[in-house]
């Protein structure tokens, strides 16, 4: 198996939330993300950042 | 016109088609002449409009600069070897931000600075929800382009609030 850069591992993070990723993808992710702290954080940003430009769509709505 | 339509994706450059076919098919009433029947020849003109249409769309819409990846993107912030130069940190209290105005107006100025098209096909994704294919149709690019694009985009967001907001 390939061992992913945080590089990669921010491009993957970034594609899993768009389309479905290969086996193989979640994989590699899986293992890069239990060792690499920096990049489970990036995770949960990325997550954080489709919930608060969901928030200002509600925001935009009342102004 | 909703033979125009499917082919524009654009209801005023359909409606645009359609005059101008028509305004063609009253101007060169001699040349029907008996020639096919009506619809057809109406039809006939109609398509020489559109592709009349889409190529001046193209001359007034030049293709974009390639978005594509460009592996010296991330240099700042990767070392030769692909790993973080600076290791992203937890952001603190992420939940209590998103009830602050604050928090919002900043997040917005964070997309303001965004390149307009990564902003745009953020935005398509991830305001209005729509799924990579949708976007990739609507905007004439690959799918692997639009995945760099909003990785650009997510990347340049999460740099930017971290600067200035999780930092302070």
């Amino acid at each position: 198996m390939k061992w992913l850069t945080c590089k990669e591992t921010s491009r993957l993070l970034s594609q899993g939330e768009d389309r479905g990723l290969a086996f193989g993808e979640r994989v590699a992710l899986r293992v890069h993300l239990t060792i690499c702290t920096g990049c489970r954080n990036v995770r949960v940003q990325f997550k954080f950042l489709r919930r608060a430009v969901a928030r200002l769509s509600d925001a935009g709505d009342s102004r | 016109m909703r033979y125009a339509s499917l082919q524009l994706r654009d209801a005023a450059s359909a409606e645009d088609a359609v005059q101008e076919a028509l305004v063609a098919a009253l101007a060169g009433e001699s040349g029907f002449a008996g020639r096919a029947n009506l619809r057809t020849w109406l039809t006939g003109i109609l398509k020489h409009k559109i592709v009349d249409v889409i190529r001046r769309q193209k001359r007034e819409r030049p293709a974009p600069a390639m978005d594509v990846a460009d592996e010296t993107e991330f240099d700042a912030l990767f070392d030769e070897r692909g790993h973080w130069e600076e290791a992203p940190d937890v952001w603190q209290q992420p939940e209590g931000s998103l009830s602050q105005k604050q928090f919002l107006a900043a997040l917005e100025a964070c997309l303001k600075a965004l390149p307009e098209r990564t902003a745009r096909v953020f935005m398509m994704r991830e305001h209005l929800g729509l799924e990579t294919s949708e976007i990739c149709k609507e905007l004439g690019i690959t799918a692997t382009h639009c995945w760099v694009m909003l990785h650009r985009a997510r990347m340049a967001l999460r740099q930017c609030l971290e600067m200035n907001w999780f930092a302070k």
